[in-house]
C-alpha cells in the first residue's frame, strides 16, 4: 500500500507544482524574444535548422556587437512540435516575460496569434508565411509578413513559368497543378493561383494532400492522368520528400516541378537520390554558407564552441532562413532604437520599428548579407514589401540559384490583399487605420 | 477521525440517495466549487487560466462524454475527435449565420447536432462489438474530418479552411473572440462542466445508467431482462456525442479562438480515450482526474527542469518529457489498473478507518 500512497503523493505534487513556470527572467539591460521551435516530432527535420539559424545569429550579435546597440538579446526556446495547441501554451507561458515580438514558425500558430496580437500588443512576425491578408498594415498593425507573402510568391512563380515558356501570353492553355498540404498553410496560395489562372487562362488543378503527407499515391495517379506542364507545390515536412520521390517514380520532368520556399531544402530532395536533380524551389534568400555573415557566425559563435548545430550544416536553405528571420527581427529593433533610444524597448516601440524597416543594399552590405537577400522597405500600409523571389535548383549535391530576382505581380496581388484584409478585418470588428495621420 | 459518517442518520429516502451522502463530502465539494467559481478567477493569472485550466475543463467535458459511452455503456469509440469537430463546426456555422443567437444556445444546439451525427455512426454498434466497433467509429473520425476539409461551406468559404470564433457576449460580458477575458471564458467553461457533470452523475445513477451498465456487463443478459439494446446503445451514443460536441465547440470558442481540422485529428480521439482509461472507466470523477493528468503532467515536466534551475536543451527536454510521461502512464496502470478514480476511492476508505486501521 506504501507504493500506492507514494503514487497519490506524486500525483498531488504534480497537480500542484505543474503549472509553475520557470522563473528565468531576462536581465535588466536586455530585450526578450521568445522562439517557438520544433526540434522534435514529424516536422523536426525542417524545424532544427531554422531554430539553429536563429540562435546562432542572436549569439553572434551578442558576441560580436555586444547586443543590438549595446542591448543584449535574451531568448528562450519553447518546443511546439509544430502543434497549434502546444504553440499556444508556449506563447501564453512566454508572454509573461514581456516579449517584444514572436516568430510563430507555423501558419497554424500564426492564425492563433493574429487575433491576440492587437490585444496583447505583441508583434507577430510571420516571415513569408501566415495569412497573406495581413500584408495590409492598415487592418493588421501588429502583424508583419515581409519580405514577401504566399500570394506574391505564387505570382512570382507563375511569372517565372511564363518566362520559361517564352512569355506570359504563352501560359494560355498550359496545365499547371498545385499540390498543397491540406491545411491553412497549404491552401493559402490557392486564391491567388485561381485569380492568375483566370487572368492568363492557364488550366489550374488543385490537389490536396492530407497531413502528414506520407500517402500520395492517388495524388500522383491524378498527375499522371492530367500530365501537367508544370507542378507547383506547397508542402511541408515529410510530404515534400514523398512528393519528390513520387515525381521521380512517374518520370516527371524535374525542372518543371517547383516547390515553394518551404518545399525546397536539402531534406526534401536527398531521399530521392539522383532522380531529384533538376527540382526547383522558390526562395527569398540565397543558399550556401559563403557570405560574410556566415564567416562572422563561425568566428564569433562556432569557434567559441557556442554553435547551436554542426558547422557543416550551415548554409542549408532552412538554416539561412533562420538567419534571415533573426536578422530582420534584429534590424527592426535597431530601427526602433533609432527613434526611442538604445535601451530595452517595449513591444509597441518595436512595432514602430517593424513598420519603418528600410534595409537598403548598403545596410545589407554592412550586415554581411549583400546578395544574400533582397532589400526591404516597410510602411504603414504595406507590411509585406512585395519582395521578389529567387528560383533555386538542386544539382544533386547542392542548391544553385538559376534565376534573377523574379518580381511578384503586385498589380494583381496587392488589390487582392486589400480586399481580403478588409474582409478579414471587418469580420474581426477592426477599424482601418488612417496611415496619413501617423506620419 | 475527521472523515467519518458516524452520527449522520438518514431519515428520508432523499437523503439516503443523495450524490454525496456524507456531510464531509458535501462540505469538501462545496468548498471546491466555491474556490473554482470565486477564488480561481480572482487569483489565477492569464497563463494559468488560458493554458491550463480552460483546456483542462474542456477536455474533462469531452472525457466525461466518452466515459458515458465507453466506461458506462461499454461501447469503445475512437470517433471523439470527429464528434468534437461536428460540435465546433456547427457552433461556427450557427453563430455566424445567426449572430444574435445567445452563445449558450449555440453550444447546446451544436451539441444536439453532434448527438444526431453520433446516433448515425452508433448504428453499427448494434451488430459489432469491442475492437471491431472501435474500427467502425474510426471511420466516423476520418470521414468527418475529411468532410470538413473538403466542403468549403463549413468554413464559410474561408480560403485557409480555418474557422475563427466570432465575438459574442452573455449578459453584456464578452465571452468569445480575442477580446474576451480569460476569466470570462474560464467561468463559462466551468459552468458548463459543472452542470453537465451533475447531469451525468444523475444519469448514471438512474435507470438510464443502469441499463447502460447492464448492456456493458453482458448484453444478452440485459436484453433478456428487458433492456432494449437499440435504444440503450443509441442513447449512449447520442448523449456521449452531445457532450463531445459541446466540448468541441468550447475548444474553438473558449480555448483556441480559431482552428483547422487538424485540431480534431485522430490524436485528439486517442488523447480523450487515454484520459478516460487513466482516470477510470465508468467514473465521473475519473474523467476529471484523467483530464487533469493528461493536461497537467506534460506541463509540469516541461517546467520542472526550469524550476530547479536546470537549463536543458528544449529537444532533450521534450524527449525526456515524452519518456517520463509514458513511463508514468504505464506505472499508474500497473499500480492501479482501474484508474485514478479507484486510487481516490481507496484513499477515502483508508481515511475512514484512520487512525485505527484494522
Amino acid at each position: 500500500m506504501k507504493r500506492r500512497r507514494l503514487m497519490i503523493a506524486a500525483l498531488v505534487a504534480a497537480l500542484a507544482v505543474g503549472p509553475l513556470t520557470g522563473a528565468v527572467l531576462a536581465q535588466g539591460n536586455s530585450i526578450f524574444i521568445p522562439l517557438l521551435v520544433y526540434r522534435t516530432g514529424p516536422y523536426a527535420p525542417s524545424g532544427i535548422p531554422i531554430a539553429n539559424g536563429f540562435v546562432d545569429y542572436f549569439n553572434m550579435v551578442n558576441e560580436r556587437d555586444g547586443g543590438i546597440n549595446g542591448v543584449k538579446i535574451a531568448w528562450e526556446e519553447c518546443e511546439t512540435q509544430y502543434d497549434t495547441k502546444q504553440g499556444v501554451e508556449c506563447y501564453e507561458r512566454l508572454k509573461a516575460k514581456n516579449p517584444v515580438l514572436v516568430n510563430p514558425y507555423s501558419t497554424g500558430i500564426t492564425y492563433q496569434l493574429i487575433p491576440k496580437a492587437p490585444v496583447d500588443k505583441i508583434v507577430v512576425f510571420s516571415m513569408g508565411y501566415g495569412m497573406s491578408a495581413t500584408s495590409d498594415g492598415r487592418w493588421f498593425p501588429y502583424v508583419f509578413n515581409f519580405p514577401t507573402n504566399y500570394w506574391s510568391q505564387a505570382s512570382a512563380v507563375i511569372r517565372y513559368i511564363g518566362t520559361q515558356e517564352g512569355g506570359l501570353e504563352k501560359l494560355k492553355g498550359k496545365k499547371i497543378a498545385h499540390i498543397f498540404h491540406n491545411s491553412p498553410y497549404g491552401k493559402e496560395a490557392n486564391p491567388a493561383l485561381e485569380e492568375l489562372a483566370k487572368k492568363f487562362q492557364f488550366e489550374l488543378t488543385l490537389l490536396a494532400v492530407d497531413h502528414p503527407g506520407q500517402e500520395q499515391k492517388s495524388t500522383w495517379l491524378q498527375i499522371r492522368r492530367l500530365n501537367p506542364d508544370w507542378i507547383f507545390m506547397s508542402g511541408w515536412g515529410v510530404m515534400n520528400q514523398v512528393a519528390v520521390k513520387e515525381a521521380v517514380a512517374i518520370g516527371f520532368k524535374m525542372d518543371h516541378f517547383i516547390g515553394n520556399w518551404w518545399s525546397a531544402s536539402d531534406a526534401d530532395v536527398v531521399p530521392a537520390g539522383d532522380g531529384a536533380k533538376g527540382y526547383k524551389g522558390a526562395a527569398f534568400h540565397a543558399p550556401g554558407a559563403n557570405f560574410k555573415v556566415h564567416a562572422d557566425v563561425v568566428k564569433h559563435v562556432y569557434d567559441k564552441g557556442k554553435g547551436a548545430g554542426k558547422k557543416e550544416e550551415m548554409g542549408a536553405p532552412l538554416y539561412n532562413r533562420g538567419l534571415v528571420n533573426a536578422m530582420f527581427s534584429v534590424e527592426a529593433i535597431r530601427t526602433a532604437m533609432g527613434k526611442f533610444g538604445n535601451k530595452p524597448l517595449n513591444s509597441e516601440q518595436v512595432r514602430w520599428g517593424f513598420e519603418n524597416v528600410n534595409l537598403t543594399d548598403a545596410a545589407l552590405d554592412k550586415l554581411g548579407m549583400k546578395g544574400f537577400t533582397h532589400t526591404v522597405k516597410i510602411s504603414c500600409e504595406d507590411h509585406e514589401g512585395s519582395g521578389p523571389v529567387l528560383i533555386q535548383q538542386w544539382d544533386g549535391k547542392k542548391w544553385n540559384i538559376v534565376s534573377d530576382w523574379v518580381q511578384p505581380m503586385r498589380d494583381v496581388i496587392r488589390p487582392k490583399v486589400e480586399v481580403a484584409a478588409a474582409d478579414e478585418g471587418k469580420s474581426r470588428g477592426y477599424t482601418m487605420r488612417d496611415c496619413a495621420k501617423e506620419k | 477521525m475527521i472523515y467519518r459518517e458516524a452520527g449522520q442518520f438518514k431519515t428520508t429516502y432523499a437523503s439516503d440517495q443523495a450524490i454525496f451522502p456524507i456531510l464531509q463530502d458535501r462540505i469538501f465539494v462545496g468548498l471546491v466549487a466555491l474556490a473554482a467559481f470565486v477564488a480561481v478567477p480572482l487569483v489565477a493569472d492569464e497563463y494559468w487560466l488560458q493554458a491550463i485550466l480552460i483546456p483542462f475543463l474542456i477536455y474533462a467535458l469531452a472525457a466525461l462524454g466518452l466515459n458515458l459511452l465507453t466506461g458506462y455503456a461499454g461501447q469503445l469509440s475512437l470517433g471523439t475527435g470527429g464528434f468534437m469537430a461536428v460540435g465546433a463546426y456547427s457552433a461556427f456555422k450557427l453563430s455566424t449565420a445567426f449572430p444574435p443567437l445567445n452563445i449558450v444556445i449555440v453550444f447546446l444546439l451544436s451539441g444536439l447536432i453532434a448527438a444526431l451525427v453520433g446516433v448515425v455512426f452508433g448504428i453499427p454498434s448494434l451488430r459489432i462489438k469491442g475492437f471491431y466497433l472501435a474500427v467502425a467509429t474510426l471511420a466516423a473520425q476520418f470521414f468527418l474530418i475529411w468532410l470538413f476539409n473538403k466542403v468549403a461551406w463549413f468554413t464559410n468559404y474561408a480560403s485557409s479552411g480555418t474557422i475563427t470564433a466570432p465575438t459574442r457576449t452573455i449578459l453584456g460580458l464578452t465571452v468569445t473572440g480575442p477580446l474576451a477575458s480569460a476569466q470570462a471564458r474560464y467561468l463559462v467553461a466551468l459552468a458548463f462542466v459543472v452542470v453537465f457533470a451533475l447531469i451525468a452523475k444523475n444519469l448514471v445513477r438512474g435507470r438510464v445508467g443502469r441499463s447502460w451498465m447492464a448492456i456493458r456487463d453482458r448484453d444478452i443478459a440485459a436484453e433478456i431482462i428487458g433492456v432494449r439494446p437499440l435504444r440503450t446503445k443509441l442513447l449512449a451514443f447520442a448523449i456521449s456525442s452531445f457532450y463531445c460536441g459541446v466540448a468541441g465547440a468550447e475548444l474553438v470558442f473558449l480555448y483556441l479562438g480559431s482552428a483547422e481540422t487538424l485540431a480534431f485529428d485522430i490524436g485528439l480521439s486517442f488523447l480523450v480515450l487515454f484520459m478516460v482509461i487513466i482516470g477510470g472507466l465508468g467514473s465521473v470523477l475519473g474523467s476529471f482526474l484523467g483530464a487533469a493528468f493528461i493536461v497537467l503532467v506534460p506541463i509540469l515536466l516541461t517546467n520542472a527542469p526550469h524550476a530547479v534551475g536546470l537549463n536543458l536543451p528544449v529537444a532533450l527536454q521534450k524527449q525526456i518529457e515524452l519518456m517520463v510521461f509514458g513511463g508514468l502512464i504505464i506505472g499508474f496502470l500497473i499500480v492501479e489498473p482501474l484508474g485514478l478514480a479507484r486510487l481516490w476511492q481507496i484513499t477515502k476508505e483508508k481515511l475512514r478507518l484512520w487512525p485505527f486501521p484494522h
